[in-house]
């Protein structure tokens, strides 16, 4: 059976091995699309079906480019800012 | 944007539960599996012919009242596809409570968008039926009886592909 293994805790898929795995860094509930988003659900299925179809060997991943708003959360953080080690950070692309 | 990090951006669930339960004095950290060989099958068929399944790690819908609910055990099940669930049981796993939620079946099993794939031709068709395994860290119990069952119930419904979406 050719399988896609839909996520977003990286570190134990790619640990254990699978065939083929579309990543997305989102907190953990939603690995297929923010919820009501019904456009970024159609493109991440569409990437899985993508893989499905093209990837040649195992262990296979791709991640997909969407983020997860964190600034929509401020009553404290969510498990995935408190799991997350964030230091300090430079941005750049700011030019701060 | 461009940042600079001494922290790799992605959580690393397999350190900080280590380091969680640690914390709380458990000093036996669960083993996570690894192999070194993964198989691989290619399909065996052009995509736009294939049938393509959906497992999920929610459980069914609850019945209603508390006591009815709490003696109600999480066990793998084969539901039909359509009409699509409106709702899955998820209060049981692991997933971010404070910065999402679980209304909408499609951002954990997109049983909706599968079927627009089928019906657009990108996929030959969707399962009639979807699988629910419950997330249970026996992994004997994973590979000795949930996997050969949710292979079972694949063959029996013709499938050539698994979209496998864990919370």
């Amino acid at each position: 059976m050719s399988t896609v293994i839909m996520g977003s805790a990286r570190d134990i898929v790619e640990e254990c091995g699978v065939a083929r795995f579309i990543f997305t860094d989102f907190p953990l509930g939603n690995p297929c699309g923010k919820p009501w988003d019904v456009a970024m659900q159609r493109s991440i299925v569409g990437m899985a079906l993508d893989l499905l179809e093209r990837a040649w060997m195992p262990r296979m991943t791709i991640q997909t480019p969407f983020c997860w708003d964190f600034h929509r959360f401020p009553a404290g953080k969510s498990l995935r800012q408190a799991l997350g080690r964030r230091d300090a950070t430079v941005d750049r692309g700011n030019g701060s | 944007m461009y940042q600079l990090r001494t922290y790799r951006s992605f959580v690393s669930y397999i350190d900080r539960s280590r380091e969680y339960y640690a914390a709380h004095g458990y000093t036996k950290p669960y083993e996570w599996p690894h192999y070194d060989g993964v198989p691989f099958t290619p399909l065996k068929k052009p995509l736009t012919e294939c049938r393509v399944g959906l497992v999920t790690t929610a459980g069914k819908p609850k019945p209603p009242g508390a006591v009815a609910a709490m003696l109600t055990q999480r066990e793998l099940y084969a539901e039909p596809a359509n009409p699509p669930p409106q709702r899955l049981f998820t209060d049981d796993l692991f997933w971010d409570k404070k910065a999402t939620h679980t209304e909408d079946v499609d951002s954990f099993m997109p049983v909706n968008r599968l079927s627009e794939y089928a019906a657009a031709g990108r996929i030959g068709s969707a399962s009639a039926r979807f699988y629910g395994v419950p997330t249970d860290y026996s992994q004997g119990r994973t590979l000795e009886r949930y996997a050969p069952q949710i292979l079972e119930w694949c063959r029996e419904d013709g499938l050539d592909a698994v979209l496998l979406s864990a919370l």
